[in-house]
């Protein structure tokens, strides 16, 4: 378990991170999510003991980060912001030296290190010096260096950060698979990533929690949630409003696009508990509407997110 | 218990700062720099072969004045690389203290320098071969050589953990080093002995490189010149990793 207790970092007078406190067990995945200089980086920074908090603590595992700073660290894998690796090194050399740091020797170190090249594709690389190597190779060491001694935690930076559409696929896909028996946090600003992998999100802005909750939970939060959106073929656009809003527990209905083909609509609900798409299906069958599609909106992150963060 | 761990680590880190070392090609210019200005120095300025003795006091005058501008420069990178290129992030928290983090690079920083100066052994073969030299004075003479190297070494390590910037380090050590040599300089001191009180001079010259340097040129290992230098270089590691415990990023 990760127990974040009332962390808070000042810069000079500035209040980079405000009291973040959160519980994290393990098999949760937690996504934060902020826009830039939100206190992201500088939260997890602390919670590695890379950077002393100005108040509050960290308790990785039963060991206080500021207290017990060197059992907490052998617990976590981090990777930076920008996942930074010696250039210098070959991708072997280097996930060899981060091995002997950690006290593996030996036989358990080889297979230890050449399991984690194998892991994380890094086999074709092996011999390469990591100056070499692409962003997305490099990103991947940095990734392998973290994972390397299979740590409880792991603690990730913009993880996905600089990739391509099919590298990040694949880090999100090792991140899922690699979840059961460990607790995650991860930092983002790409919200489909939080849908893609999180089990949790929290959004931080100005240094503080906005919201924590499940990205389902979180979308029920956007305005259109449970909204119906309905396209229609040409029709009177006048007289479907007002059969539209004369539906029981419909609070408001929106013209969107009106063209000579299509209609379409949106309708929103009184409250978001209140179920209207059955009362519409029942009106415009009934009128004999041209319905050609018709569906729920789940709500949308980027709309949630800029509520809570604009 | 945690002793293993501390040979392990300062092991790990030692090794792969060392193998760093030669894995770029400043390590090979360093030393050629490094010789071809002893040689310089020695045969040029001090007239080696004129002077007609076979001792290595002419050569060993030097290295505080070689080192000076050397050894800064193979310190500046100890921990002003790691800053720049984020990678301290990474090794402040692997679970290793900072001081292993410190020693096992300053350890490998002084053993490079240690190479480049047992490179200079063809120096003993020819005064071994011009006359009978005193072999106690050389083996001093190196001793104080690469003491005096860890001393100079240590400040470039401190003033590599303040600052991202190589450049700025490299300044802040030739400077803070520079003073230390000067503190026990004939030619300063006697300006100063003029009005300062004899007491004073005495002190900061005592804290001179130079000082402790010259008084091990003369052949005899002085258990107070060993003490001197293993004390300069602790106390400016344990400013090191004061600097890095308070860093701000
Ligand atoms: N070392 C530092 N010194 C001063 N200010 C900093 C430092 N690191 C971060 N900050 C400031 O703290 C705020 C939070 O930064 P950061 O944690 O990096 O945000 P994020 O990772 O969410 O983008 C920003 O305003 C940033 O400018
Ligand atoms: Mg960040």
């Amino acid at each position: 378990m990760i127990e974040v207790q009332h962390l808070t970092k000042f810069f000079g007078s500035k209040r980079a991170v405000d009291d973040i406190s959160f519980t994290l067990e393990k098999g949760e995945i937690l996504g934060f999510l902020g826009p830039n200089g939100a206190g992201k980086s500088t939260t997890m920074r602390m919670i590695t003991g890379f950077m002393p908090p100005s108040g509050g603590t960290a308790v990785i595992g039963g060991h206080d980060i500021r207290r017990d700073s060197l059992e907490a660290r052998r617990k976590l894998g981090y990777l930076p912001e920008n996942a930074p690796v010696y250039p210098d090194m070959s991708v072997f050399d280097y996930l060899d030296f981060c091995a002997e740091i950690r006290g593996f020797t030996g036989a358990d170190r080889k297979k230890r290190v050449g399991d984690t090249i194998d892991k994380c594709f890094l086999g074709g690389v092996r011999h390469q010096t990591i100056g070499t190597l692409s962003k997305g190779y490099k990103q991947r060491v940095c990734f392998a260096q973290s994972i390397l001694h299979d740590p409880e935690y792991l603690i990730m930076d913009e993880p996905t950060d600089g990739l391509d559409p099919n590298q990040k696929h694949e880090v999100r896909l090792m991140i899922r698979e690699m979840s059961a028996e460990k607790a995650i946090i991860l930092s983002t600003h790409i919200l489909d990533e939080v849908d893609a992998v999180c089990t949790r999100a929290i959004i931080i802005a100005e240094g503080r929690i906005q919201a924590d909750d499940t990205p389902a939970g979180l979308r029920t939060r956007s305005p259109y949630h449970g909204a119906v959106s309905l396209t229609f073929g040409p029709t009177d656009s006048g007289k479907l409003m007002s059969t539209l809003r004369s539906v029981e527990g419909v609070k408001n209905t929106i013209l969107i696009d009106e063209s000579r083909s299509e209609v379409s609509v949106r309708v929103l609900p009184r409250t978001r508990e209140t179920l209207i798409a059955d009362r519409i299906m029942a009106a415009l069958s009934r009128d004999r509407y041209d319905l050609k599609s018709m569906y729920v909106e789940q709500g949308r992150l980027d709309e949630v997110f800029r509520n809570i963060t604009m | 218990m945690r002793t293993k761990e501390f040979t392990n680590t300062v092991t790990a880190i030692f090794k792969r700062e060392i193998l760093g070392y030669f894995r770029s090609p400043v390590a090979y210019v360093f030393i050629a720099i490094f010789l071809l200005l002893l040689g310089f120095f020695t045969f040029y300025i001090s007239h080696f072969f004129e002077m007609g003795q076979a001792d290595l006091r002419a050569f060993f005058e030097w290295h505080p004045w070689i080192y000076m501008f050397l050894v800064p420069a193979v310190a500046m990178r100890l921990w002003a690389e790691e800053r720049r290129m984020g990678t301290i992030e990474l090794i402040l928290t692997y679970p290793i203290t900072v001081g292993e983090a410190i020693l096992g690079k300053f350890l490998a920083a002084w053993i490079f320098i240690g190479i480049a100066l047992s490179l200079t052994f063809p120096m003993v073969i020819t005064v071994n071969y011009l006359g009978d030299p005193d072999p106690g004075a050389i083996f001093c003479g190196y001793v104080g050589s690469f003491l005096l190297a860890g001393a100079f070494l240590s400040v470039g390590s401190m003033t590599s953990a303040m600052t991202r910037s190589q450049v700025i380090s490299f300044i802040l050590a030739v400077v803070i080093c520079l003073f230390f040599i000067l503190a026990g300089y004939p030619p300063i001191t006697e300006i100063f002995s003029g009005w300062a009180p004899g007491w004073l001079l005495k002190v900061v010259a005592n804290l001179s490189f130079l000082s402790h340097f010259q008084s091990l040129q003369r052949g005899v290992i002085d258990l107070r010149d060993l003490i001197y230098y293993l004390s300069v270089i602790f106390f400016m590691l344990f400013a090191n990793g004061i600097i890095i415990q308070n860093r701000s990023t």
